[in-house]
Formats: structure tokens, sequence, C-alpha cells
């Protein structure tokens, strides 16, 4: 049966079984492969999006119930230019494999959006759920703190 | 010395007896700036030149995350003389012949290739200068190169790389030990931090990793495997799976693995049931219906309670056979003022890479195509073309970014299965393993036991070590990776010392490569120790381990600088005095719950001292404050903010490394997903400051080196906090966690 889903402010029609984990219809049905698989039962976040702002883990979500929600991945983050984010994190030099940073930057992303000048703590707890196997910790700390300066001076409110 | 990839292979697979660097081991002869043909290379592969002058330099090794993608064409750019901006980085095929040796691992990149690849660059400048020269009929040695151009001043003119290159790649290179390189205090490139060429594709999700390879028709696959290693498929409902949606083959495989009772790195392909779908969802998916009856095989003897009773059991027993010595160890250790006993054990460990294994290969008309992450490609490309019985020339290998290798990558269990697959299927097949699939397949970083007894006399020298390795094996041969390096430090420094092991324990499970191998368990087991006896005989750790390192080291463990397994104490002596400057060691404060603890390790051709600042609670829940690093890599860091985050990174890793275990209950691997398995994560993780101290040295790696002093480093600040003394690993097992 078909499902209906708005990916990046685009509609897509899928035609899975409802309970599919939105993780596998964004990367083997839609193609969008930015969105990755590390444990499958929500516990290192690199399968983490958007669903009308709020991170969540598309590993464990049924499709089904997000067929009314914004659902945004890491290549719908930036609606025209990058991201301050994605900005922040490609002057900082975060990644080193790389493989949880999309992951990482939506949860920040979706940190930033509640908090603009989100502090140590909250970056910690808003964090914790995203494992870095490379460990690095302290360079998404950072460029979450620059983030939060890019989108100041822009005066970019997300 | 003269050597190919061949006989490295070989000369580190005879050594994996006996020495911990077994394969995964360094390179001989580095450390000095030898003009070696072990890695010959084509100067013409690496670099293309378009008439724009836009340059593309070829990204020769696999790329894991240590940030060889960006800092080996660093090397060719800086000799080549252009401006980063204008470089493109492409990744290269596995090609050891155009590339020379093309591995990820032993902290090798940058030590192995940082005189040829300089030379490459240098060897191409040389070629667009003689183009420039030959049309201008000037004399070479009038021409000169600015950024992208060759000028001949004398005549005011200029060309453009991009006008020269077609003619300059039509000549023939000159021989790379004949051009000549830059003098480092002209490095524009060389030395400055430059971002990671893959970091805008990683932040906008493109698919870049192994897992994203996509071909046409492509089929996914799962291969369920037995829980015990080795077991095999007696029944299996397959045709019942066969019907689920999306499932388009099924097959019972029956596996090539070798009987051998110690394992190879790569023992064969796996038996198991292979299930083929549309989607990796349901081929994951069609899991839930399977129902395999196994033959669990002969792997169900292994029980980890049983390991730790033969171990204990062994270590009350003389030494299976006497590995080094030298001195009276006996007549020191009855001399000496104070005897210290203990004994230290450490666990088996997953690599846990976030991306799991997998590979993707297209089998059509007698010839294989595979997307390896693999470390080492040469190897996919022997292991794949054996397993579908066709000739290595008929296979070609492309190296795909993966996400974290760590050594687990060296075995290419993945490769072959895929490759095995899509010439039953087919169809192009990509094999992805659920995070259980790796975490119970793995080839684990070997457990160990160590007994030490050691003296101190009145003064507070260390007279007298002894020490007894217990692994696994048959008694004769030892498992992959299980073996000691009868170097490391202490050895050669202290009075008498002797090293015995017992390698009788059996085992058969995959053992293999973790990142910094044999070090990453004895920096943890020897300063720890020698922390022990500095506290026994009343003196700071520091001074005890300065004042060893002064003493002339025994007969045959000098330094030598063609031989990367010697010690150069002076090194270690440096990097130890750096992280007590930096990190204030001589003030520390005595306090209650908080300590702080120093470490030190050489290996893999680099030097790191680390010293961490840690407070404990009653419930012994660690926070590890801070950590100071000092790393001597020799006269360069390439690139130096990578380098830092690497750092960061690997000290990170050894804070991991000491909460996880593998266990083992009738040959099942008892930990499959990350809640039995933990990570660090981000609010564990302490601030880190990292510090490079120059050397005269040629550049060493730093993929590894920085991992080993991070769990002593922690291990003796939770000493100094709490007067107990962690020996076993996992921390739980010790009644530690971290907070």
């Amino acid at each position: 049966m078909a499902i209906t889903l708005n990916v990046n402010k685009q509609p897509h029609s899928v035609d899975v079984p409802g309970d599919t984990p939105l993780l596998w219809v964004l990367r083997d049905v839609l193609g969008l492969k930015g969105t990755k698989y590390g444990c499958g039962v929500s516990l290192c976040g690199a399968c983490t999006v958007h669903v009308d702002g709020r991170a969540v883990r598309s590993c464990i979500t049924p499709v089904k119930s997000v067929e009314n929600g914004k659902i945004t991945t890491i290549e719908g983050l930036a609606d025209t230019e990058t991201h301050p984010v994605q900005q922040a994190w490609e002057e900082i030099d975060v990644p080193q494999c790389g493989y949880c940073q999309p992951g990482q930057i939506m949860s920040a992303a979706a940190l930033l959006a509640s908090k603009p000048k989100p502090t140590d703590a909250d970056i910690d707890s808003a964090m914790s759920g995203n494992l870095c196997r490379c460990g690095t910790y302290q360079r998404i700390r950072e460029a979450i703190h620059h983030a939060a300066d890019l989108s100041a001076a822009k005066g970019v409110g997300r | 010395m003269n050597l190919d990839r061949r006989s490295f292979l070989k000369i580190t697979a005879t050594a994996g007896g006996a020495f911990v660097l077994g394969i995964y081991g360094t390179p001989p002869a580095f450390g000095q700036s030898p003009r070696r043909s072990f890695n010959t290379v084509a100067p013409l592969a690496f670099v293309r030149i378009a008439p724009d002058g836009l340059v593309t330099i070829m990204a020769k090794n696999p790329e894991g995350g240590q940030g060889v993608k960006t800092h080996l064409p660093m090397l060719i750019a800086e000799e080549l003389d252009v401006d980063w901006k204008n470089v493109r980085v492409e990744q290269a095929d596995g090609n050891d012949k155009l590339y020379g040796f093309q591995f990820l691992g032993g902290s090798t990149a940058t030590p192995i290739n940082w005189d040829p690849l300089r030379q490459v660059g240098a060897a191409w400048r040389k070629m667009l200068v003689s183009a420039a020269a030959a049309g201008w009929s000037v004399p070479e040695s009038e021409c000169t190169t600015k950024v992208g151009h060759v000028l001949h001043s004398a005549s005011g003119r200029s060309a453009g790389y991009g006008e020269l290159a077609a003619k300059a790649a039509s000549l023939t290179p000159p021989a790379l030990d004949s051009v000549k390189l830059k003098d480092p205090a002209d490095y524009t490139i060389i030395g400055t931090s430059r971002s990671g060429v893959d970091n805008r594709a990683i932040v906008t999700g493109r698919p870049i990793f192994g897992i994203d390879v996509e071909l046409p028709g492509m089929l996914h696959a799962v291969l369920h495997k037995c829980p015990v290693f080795g077991g095999k498929v007696k029944t299996a409902n397959t045709e019942e799976i066969a019907r689920l949606p999306g499932v388009k083959k099924v097959i019972v495989v029956e596996g090539t693995l070798t009987s051998d009772k110690i394992l190879p790195l790569n023992p064969g392909l796996e038996p198991g049931v292979a299930i083929l779908a549309d989607t990796w969802w349901q081929a994951q998916n069609a899991r839930k219906t399977l129902k395999v009856e196994w033959d669990l095989g002969p792997g169900t003897f292994q029980n980890s309670t049983s390991f730790e009773q033969q171990a204990a059991d062994a270590l009350k027993q003389p030494f299976g056979h006497t590995v080094r010595s030298y001195g009276e160890v006996d007549a020191g250790l009855q001399g000496a003022a104070k005897v210290v006993e203990a004994t230290y054990s450490f666990a088996f460990l997953p690599h846990n890479t976030l991306e799991p294994q997998g590979s993707t290969a297209s089998f059509k008309d007698g010839k294989l195509e595979m997307w390896s992450t693999s470390q080492d490609p040469a190897s996919v490309r022997r292991l794949t073309a054996k397993i579908i019985g066709a000739a290595e020339s008929d296979v070609t290998v492309h190296m795909v970014r993966c996400g974290g290798a760590f050594g687990r990558r060296y075995v290419n269990d993945d490769d072959v299965e895929a490759a095995w697959l899509s010439k039953q299927a087919g169809h192009p097949v990509k094999i992805t393993w659920s995070r259980e699939d790796d975490m119970t397949h793995d080839n684990y970083r070997p457990a160990g036991s160590i007994g030490l007894k050691a003296g101190v006399d009145a003064k507070g020298n260390v007279v007298a070590w002894r020490q007894h390795f217990v692994t696994f094996g048959d008694g004769k041969r030892t498992i992959q990776n299980g073996g000691i390096d009868p170097n490391e430090f202490p050895a050669g420094y202290v009075a008498a010392y002797q090293l015995g092991m017992t390698n009788s324990i059996p085992l058969w499970i995959r053992t293999g490569p973790l990142r910094a191998p044999g070090a990453n368990s004895n920096a943890f087991v020897l300063q720890s120790f020698l922390d022990e006896l500095a506290n026994a005989a009343g003196r700071d750790p520091l001074d005890i381990q300065l004042e060893l390192l002064s003493h002339p080291p025994a007969k045959g463990f000098e330094f030598r600088p063609d031989n990367p397994q010697s010690l150069n104490p002076a090194r270690l002596r440096g990097v130890l005095e750096t992280v007590a400057e930096k990190s204030d060691w001589r003030n520390r404060k005595k306090q209650k719950g908080r300590g702080m603890g120093i470490a030190a390790f050489y290996s893999h051709g680099s030097y790191f001292a680390e010293v961490a600042d840690v407070s404990v609670d009653s419930q012994n829940r660690i926070t590890v404050h801070r950590i100071w690093a000092a790393g001597d890599v020799g006269s360069t860091v390439i690139n130096p903010r990578a380098a830092e985050n690497l750092v960061i990174g690997g000290i990170l890793e050894g804070l991991s490394h000491m909460g996880q275990e593998i266990t083992l209950s009738n040959g099942q691997v008892e930990q499959a997903n990350f809640h039995q398995q933990p990570l660090l994560r981000m609010r564990q993780a302490p601030k880190i400051e990292v510090h490079f101290r120059k050397t005269e040295f040629s550049p060493t790696g730093i993929g590894e080196p920085m991992l080993p002093p991070a769990l002593p480093a922690v291990a003796n600040a939770v000493f100094a906090a709490t007067g107990k003394r962690i020996r076993t690993l996992p921390l739980k097992r010790s009644g530690f966690a971290f907070a």
C-alpha cells in the first residue's frame, strides 16, 4: 500500500509495508544515502533525521508513523546555501571517518533551533545519543559553538 | 634495505608468532630517510593537470578517517609547487604497480610515503620545467617555478602548468631519487592545516561510503551466520524465505573455512544462509522468519570463565618458553629492598567500526569488479580472485571511503562474501552486515594475562623484572596478534629482565589487529606496573621512568636508526618531559578522590606521553576531566589540525577500550550491540590538549601511537585518586566504571 511522505519539501509515494523503518525507505527506496545505519536500535544516532524539526532516530521509526510529518534529511538541511552547522563542521574540520557526522549534524541543528546559544552542558545533553567512534566530540562541541556564532551573525534563527 | 610488498608481508607475518607488531606492524627501515624501492611508484599516474591549470592528485591509500586522502596529496602538491586551492583529490583504485604499497595500518602511510610522494611532486615539477625550457629554447637551470607557473626571469617569460602539462606528461619522468626536494623551511603546504578533502561531501550527506554504493540490477544481501564461529547449516526453511516480499534468492553457504586449529587472518568464507533481496531491509527482515538448524561445529568448547581459569593456572606454572632474558633476575629479586607482584589481564575487544562490514561486487563474464572498504586492496584482489576461481588480473578493486577501519578492515571476509554471492546470484551484490553480525563475527583483539614480579633496591632502582605472558595457541603457534613484542619498555632498561610466554590455551574464533595492536594492551600492563613499582619505592613515577630511560640499555636493546622496533630513549624522555611541563605534573595537588596519572609508550614509530586528571566518586565512578598528550612524530606534522583531531580521537578510543569486552559462552559471543559494548559518549569525553615535540627525525605516523598510553594514564590517575589499582580490564571487572 502506498504511503505518502514529505521529504526535504518534496512529496513522495512509497510502496512499502508501514512498519518498514524510515531509515531504509530513505536509503534504499528514495536513494537518500546520507542518513546512515549504525546499530538499528537507536543507540548510535547515525540515522538521525528531523521530523517536524525534531531530531528522531529513523532506524526505529516506522515509516507509517511519519506519513503526516515533514521529514528533513542531511541532504535537505540547507535551504539554499550551506546550513551554519555544515559550514561550522567544515571550518572546524570536524570529521575523521565522517560516517556519524550526518547524524551529529542533524542533532546539532535541532539543538540550535531550540537553543540558539547552547552551553557545554546543553550540548552534552543533546548530543550524547550520537556516537562518534573516531572520537571527534571535542571538535563537535567547538563546531556547535561556532555554528551558534555563525547563525547569530547571519541572523538566522533556525 | 630493498623491500617490496611481498617481502614486507612475509617478514612481518613471520615475526607474527613472536612479535605483537605482527602483520600490522611497522615497515623496516624508517625513522631515517632511506632511499628504498619498497614503495616503487609511477609518477605519471599520480597527477593530471588540466589545460586550465586545475591539478588532480590521486589519493593512493584507503581512507578510513585517518586523513591520508588529504595529507598524502599535500606531499605531492608541496613539491609540485601549486596552490592547494587549485588541487582536486581523487581516490585511486587498488593498483600497486602504479601506486606502490596501498595499505591502511601500522601508522605506515607517512613514513612509507614521505619520500616517494614528495619525489613524485618534484619529478612532475621538473618535467614541467623541462617542457617550458624546451619550448623557450633556454636552459632548464635558468627556469624556476612559482605557484603553478614556470618562470624564466631572464626573459620575463612565464607559462602556467596547464599550458605545459600535455608536453610534460609525454616526457620520461626522472629517477625519483635524482630529484631535488625543497628545503623544509620553504614549505607552504606541508605543516599547514588543510581541511579534509571529503568534508563537503560528508557534511552534505553525499553517498561516498561503502554502504552507499549502488549498481544497476544490484541485490542487497545479508549472510546469516551461526552464532558459534564456523558452525554449518544442517537445515533451513529456505523455500519459505524465498517467498517473502522482495526476496530474490536464498543461498545456503557451505563455506571454505580452514580446519586449522590456529586461524589465519582470512580463514575463508564463513558458512550460513545468504538472503538476497531488492532492499536491505527486506533481506534483513526476512531473517526474523528464518529457521536454521545448525551444526555448531568445533567452537562450542569456548567459555570466557574457562579461559580465565586456564590463564590463572598457567600463571602458577613455569613459562612455556622464554622469549627474552638478560641479567640475573632471581638474584635481583632476592636482593631487592621491595618486591612487587601482580597479575594483569585484559579482554577480547571488538572493533565497532560505526559503518558495519560490507562490500559490493559485480561478477560478469569472468571479470570481477569490487567496491571495497578494505584496508588492504591487494588482499581483496587475491582473496576474491581465489573464491571465484578467477585470475587476479580479472579483478578490479575500487577503494571506497569507509566508516572507520581500526584494523577490522584488514580482514576481508565481507569482500569475499560479496564476490562469491555475486557470482552465485548472477547479479551485482552489496552485502551489508547488521550491527549484530558485526559485533558477533569480528576478528577480536585477543585477551591476555600477564603475571609480573619486580624488585627495587633501597634507592628505588628497578633491579629485576620478570614477566609471564599467557595467551592463546597450541603451545607452539600463537593466535593472530596474540604474541608479545620482547622489546617493549622497560625491557632493556631494567638491570635484569625475563619475559616468558605460555601460549597453550586453545581458541577458535578469529582474532586480529585492533588500532595499536599489542601496544594497546601492553602499555596498560607495563606502564601501570611501573607506576606500582614507583609507588612501592616511594618515588614519583615520572622520575623512575626518566631515570630508567637514562641508563645505557642492555645489549641488543640499543637504539638503531634502521630498526623501527628499537626505542630511542631520548625521544621517550622528551615527550615525558613535555607532558609533565604542560600538565604542571610536578605541582599536582594531592586530594582525596582526585588524582593525576602519567604514562608513556613507544609504538608504531612514534612516541607519546600522556597525563590524565580524574576524579572518582564514592561509587567508583570515574570522571576523566582532562588529558594532556605530548607526541614526537619527528620533524614534521604534515597536517597539524587533522593530526590533533586524530590524537584526541585515539586517546578517547583508549578510554573506550577500558570499558569494553567480548565474552564467549559455549562459543557464542555474548555482546551484540552498543548497549552491551559501551563506546565513550560526548558527556564522558574529557578535554584533551595535544602538544607535538618536533625532533630531527624523519616523520612517522600518528594513526595509533597516541592510544596506548591513555589507558595506563587513566588507571594510574585512578590509583592516585583512590589508592586502588586497576589490574583487570574492562573497568567493571576491577569494580569501576566511567561516570
